[in-house]
């Protein structure tokens, strides 16, 4: 009788279901995985020594690049971090602007990842309705900042500008009727706040779509149901953060626990699993957007009525106004400054902690007074997620490990950093 | 929060005081220092202790304090010459292969590790630093026990800093290329790295070859020092 062993499959790292770069070593008996384990690091860009050697204000670009589909996001974890060393009082028109688009992000992120999750697993159509929906929120981006993914938006002290006062519009041309570009322009006719208060009156509507198209979903639910299930024990110890802890019972959003910028304020629900298997993980998430869209209208409504600053007053962090600039030696002198070198911040350590999408997104900075940071360290919620992809897929069959891979929402920019 | 914080710290008093070396709180953030030997221990009775509860490793990251403090253009005194672009590169980091290492801080010692600690029960954080004693050969024990997501972490400063986890059953590297030499995130490690790759048209293969860019410094490392932070008690002591 022929001895039976076990085989190695290599998995990536080029690999639709993978991704991006993951590549991983499965050990398998038949179709069953005894081990997994992932390699990482070839999307390393080593972002936290490049941060060392430039100004704190030029990284704020780089940590776009981390989580590629959360880019807001991660600034706001950076600029927390280095507005809690500065001291510096964030206007409070900027800090509804970082709360909605923190959830603006939010959304953007669960829909690539309900849209990828679902290709993986065999959805094909809730890919398109996905992206659709995308498209109207990388507008807003475009218009904020003028880039459509990485954009630079969020300042310490601050944000760079504030929102428009008129929204873009689609043009016609050869590839695009008449009657489309006027579909297409339809709510984009007034200020930017009257398009992201047309989109949440419609996104409602969206979500219900794609609920229709999966929760009952026999395949969907035969997909994801009891598939790497996690204790709320072994979530902790896994150090869980974000949709894949409180998929598991655990009731813990930074939001709401040690609220930053006016999230104590706003009102929203924060949804929990019960099972701690995939599908309570893409029910939260399906949750969380309908509740990002909550928090979005409440600061439209807040926004609409409360104009003001929204960058602080701090000529030390903060860039003088341009009219200023051309008029007022001191304030060329600290525009001058502030360009070329930068500004220090006062020696110690802090980390700046938020609710990012996939989980705990940390920024620790520790400076001893100098113009660019002693040491940065990035907290990814996907690092300690991926880590646990080991034990999560154990036992489990092989195409469940695509199926656990969607679920833990992994995004390389920020595992390999 | 503040009131939050000194609950935290008498309990940490209580609880652990003969091991903690020494407590600091800045930003309302509470940091404990701990000796290597005793890091084992501090962690499972923080983790187990039913007053402190820290359930989450959040993060765990090494640190190289060999530069600490370096500057590359003096700004306390009235230069007569500027600082003009690229000229001298005397940061560690921007050396190149072979040139001598400038003198490194003492007092402390070269390699840390830095923990991240998060009670849910609680609601609050916590920061244990650890020197490593040997600077040739630093090493800590590992929490891997205490805190499962310690692995990755742990395999990350390793690899980035050399840190050695005595306990960790798989310490391999984890973020750089397979058959990588150095450590890069260590302070005399080269931005632009030793070596780079390329692919050989005669040998018909991808080789390495040591760098060819320049490390320069387009923004000098300053240390200014701001009126506004300045703290009067600690001047006097």
């Amino acid at each position: 009788m022929p001895e039976i062993r076990n085989f190695t499959l290599n998995f990536g790292p080029q690999h639709p279901a993978a991704h991006g770069v993951l590549r991983l070593m499965l050990e398998m008996d038949g179709e069953v995985i005894q081990r997994a384990d992932p390699h990482i690091g070839l999307l390393h860009r080593a972002t936290e020594k490049l941060a060392e050697s430039k100004p704190y204000n030029q990284s704020i670009g780089y940590m776009d690049r981390l989580d590629y589909v959360s880019m807001m996001c991660n600034e706001h974890g950076y600029c927390l971090a280095m507005e809690k060393l500065l001291k510096v009082d964030v206007p409070i028109r900027a800090q509804y602007i970082r709360v909605m688009f923190d959830e603006i992000t939010r959304i953007l992120n669960h829909l690539l990842w309900i849209g990828a999750h679902g290709l993986d697993v065999g959805a094909m159509t809730i890919f398109l309705y996905a992206f659709r929906e995308r498209e109207d929120l990388m507008d807003l981006y475009e218009a904020v900042s003028g880039a459509r993914l990485h954009a630079t938006y969020y300042r310490p002290g601050g944000v760079n500008r504030d929102l428009p006062d008129v929204m873009p519009q689609y043009k016609s041309s050869k590839f695009r009727s008449k009657k489309e570009t006027d579909r297409l322009n339809e709510g984009r006719s007034g200020s930017m706040l009257d398009f992201i208060e047309d989109f949440t009156q419609r996104f409602p509507g969206y979500v219900d779509e794609y609920e229709t198209l999966l929760t009952d979903n026999r395949i969907w639910k035969q997909r994801l149901v009891d598939i790497g299930i996690v204790t709320p024990e072994r979530a902790l110890q896994l150090g869980f953060t974000g949709p894949m802890l409180r998929g598991s019972g655990i009731e813990w959003d930074l939001r709401r626990k040690q609220p930053y910028e006016v999230y104590d304020k706003l009102d929203f629900d924060i949804p929990v699993g019960t099972n701690g298997d995939s599908y309570d993980r893409y029910l939260v998430r399906m949750e969380e957007m309908r509740q990002s869209n909550r928090i979005i209208k409440q600061c439209v409504d807040w926004l609409r009525i409360n104009p003001g600053e929204v960058m602080a007053d701090d000529l030390k962090v903060a860039p003088p106004k341009r009219e200023a600039m051309k008029a007022d030696m001191e304030s060329l002198i600290h525009h001058f400054k502030l360009f070329t070198e930068g500004f220090c911040l006062p020696e110690g350590e802090a980390y700046g902690a938020i609710e990012h999408p996939k989980g705990e997104f940390g920024v620790y900075i520790i400076s001893d007074g100098a113009n660019k940071p002693y040491r940065l360290k990035i907290r990814a919620p996907g690092f300690a997620h991926l880590s646990a992809l080991d034990e999560m897929s154990r036992g489990h069959m092989l195409a469940d490990v695509v199926a656990i891979i969607g679920t833990q929402d992994i995004v390389f920019g920020e595992i390999d950093r | 929060m503040t009131t939050r914080i000194q609950q935290l710290s008498e309990r940490l008093n209580a609880v652990l005081s003969s091991k903690i070396e020494q407590q600091i709180e800045n930003v309302g953030e509470l940091t404990i220092e701990v000796a290597a030997a005793n890091l084992f221990a501090v962690c499972l009775q923080l983790r187990d202790d039913e007053s402190l509860a820290f359930e989450q490793l959040i993060d765990l990251c090494g640190v190289d304090y060999s530069a600490y403090g370096q500057v590359e253009w003096e700004t306390d005194v009235a230069t007569s010459s500027g600082f003009s672009r690229g000229v001298e590169a005397s940061e560690n980091g921007r050396l190149k292969f072979g040139d001598d290492v400038t003198e490194t801080n003492n007092d402390r010692p070269r390699f840390a590790v830095v923990y991240h600690l998060l009670s849910v029960k609680y609601n609050c954080r916590l920061r244990i630093r650890v020197y490593a004693e040997d600077e040739a050969m630093p090493i800590v024990a590992s929490v891997m026990d205490v805190w499962r997501v310690a692995d990755w972490f742990e395999r990350e400063a390793f690899d980035l800093y050399g840190i050695h986890f005595e306990g960790h059953p798989d310490l391999r590297r984890i973020l750089t290329d397979y058959g990588f030499v150095g450590h890069p995130f260590r302070k005399d490690f080269p931005l632009s790295g030793n070596v780079e790759m390329r692919y050989d048209e005669e040998q018909k293969r991808v080789i390495y070859q040591p760098v060819s860019i320049e490390p320069r410094v387009l923004v000098p490392r300053v240390i200014r020092k701001d009126n506004r932070y300045f703290n009067p008690e600690e001047d006097e002591a």
